[in-house]
C-alpha cells in the first residue's frame, strides 16, 4: 500500500480542485501526440491526428483527454487503493487496447508539464513532487494487469 | 531523430528568453529534480541545502543553463560543444546518464512555468529533441 503524507494529499487535492479537467486533459493528450508522434498509432479512429494543428482542433482528442483526466480523478478519490480502483482499466489497456505501458509514463510527463503551464509558479517544487509520485503510482497500477 | 531547421528555430527562439534568466531557471530545474527524484540527491551530498533557496543550487543551476546556451549557440555541433563537459561527467563526476533524462524533464517543466505562451507543443517537441541530443553528447565519453 502506498503511504501518503498529509502534505502530499493536500498538494494533490488542492491542485485538483482548480484544474479545468477538459482543458488540461486536452493539453496533456495533445502534447503526447505532438511530442511523441509514434503514439498516434493508438488513435487511428480519431480522424486527422497527423500534425499539431489537426491535433489541437480534433474534438475526439479533446473528448478523450477529458476521459483520461476523469479517470485520474477516480484515482485521486481512492488514493489509498489506486491498484484496485484501476484493475479493470489496466486489464482493458492490456488485453483490448494493447497499449505499451511506456505510454503511461509519457502521458504522466506531459500532464505534469500541462499543469506547470496552467499554474505557473503556484505549481511549487513540493506540489510537483507529490504529483510525480501520484503519476508513478497511477502508471504502476495501470501496468499491473499486464502479462 | 535529428533536429530539423524548424526545430532549431523553435529552440533558438525560446532560448533567447531563457538564457536571460539562467540562474532562476537553473535553480528551479535543479531543485525540482532533487525534490521529486530523490535518487538524484546522491550526487549532491556535499550541498548543505538542496532547496530552491540554496545559494549552491543557484550557482550550479546557472552553470547548467549557461552550458545549454552554449549548446544552442553551437546547435549544428552539439557533440563538439559538449566535449569537455562530457569528459568531466564521464571521468570525474560519473553521473549515471539515466539522470540526464530526469533533469531534461524538470527543465521542460520550468520552461512551461516561465514561458507558458511560448512553450507550445511544437516548441516542447523541439526542446525535447534538443535536450535528448545534449544528453547523448554528454554521455559520449562514458565508455
Amino acid at each position: 500500500m502506498v503511504h501518503w503524507t498529509d502534505e502530499e494529499r493536500q498538494a494533490i487535492s488542492s491542485t485538483w480542485a482548480e484544474i479545468n479537467v477538459e482543458e488540461v486533459g486536452h493539453q496533456a493528450l495533445a502534447r503526447v501526440l505532438v511530442v511523441y508522434p509514434w503514439t498516434q498509432r493508438y488513435f487511428s479512429t480519431f480522424g486527422n491526428v497527423s500534425n499539431a494543428t489537426a491535433i489541437a482542433g480534433n474534438p475526439k482528442v479533446r473528448a478523450h483527454g477529458k476521459r483520461v483526466l476523469d479517470a485520474l480523478g477516480d484515482a485521486i478519490t481512492h488514493l489509498d487503493n489506486v491498484k484496485a480502483t484501476y484493475a479493470k482499466l489496466s486489464q482493458l489497456h492490456s488485453e483490448k487496447l494493447h497499449v505499451d505501458p511506456e505510454n503511461f509514463r509519457l502521458l504522466g510527463e506531459t500532464l505534469i508539464i500541462s499543469l506547470a503551464a496552467q499554474f505557473g509558479a503556484v505549481f511549487t517544487p513540493d506540489i510537483q513532487a507529490a504529483w510525480q509520485k501520484l503519476l508513478a503510482v497511477v502508471t504502476a497500477a495501470l501496468s499491473k494487469q499486464y502479462y | 531523430m535529428p533536429l530539423t531547421d524548424a526545430d532549431k528555430n523553435h529552440v533558438r527562439s525560446i532560448w533567447s528568453k531563457a538564457s536571460g534568466k539562467a540562474e532562476e531557471l537553473g535553480a528551479q530545474a535543479l531543485a525540482r529534480m532533487l525534490e521529486a527524484f530523490p535518487n538524484t540527491k546522491t550526487y549532491f551530498s556535499h550541498y548543505s541545502d538542496l532547496s530552491v533557496k540554496s545559494g549552491q543550487v543557484h550557482v550550479h543551476g546557472k552553470k547548467i543553463i549557461d552550458a545549454l546556451t552554449d549548446a544552442v549557440n553551437h546547435i549544428d555541433d552539439i557533440t563538439g560543444a559538449m566535449s569537455a563537459l562530457s569528459t568531466k561527467h564521464a571521468h570525474t563526476l560519473r553521473v549515471d546518464p539515466a539522470n540526464f533524462k530526469t533533469l531534461s524533464h524538470t527543465i521542460l517543466v520550468v520552461l512551461a512555468i516561465y514561458f507558458p505562451a511560448d512553450f507550445t507543443p511544437e516548441v516542447h517537441l523541439a526542446i525535447d529533441k534538443f535536450l535528448a541530443e545534449v544528453s547523448y553528447a554528454l554521455a559520449e565519453k562514458y565508455r
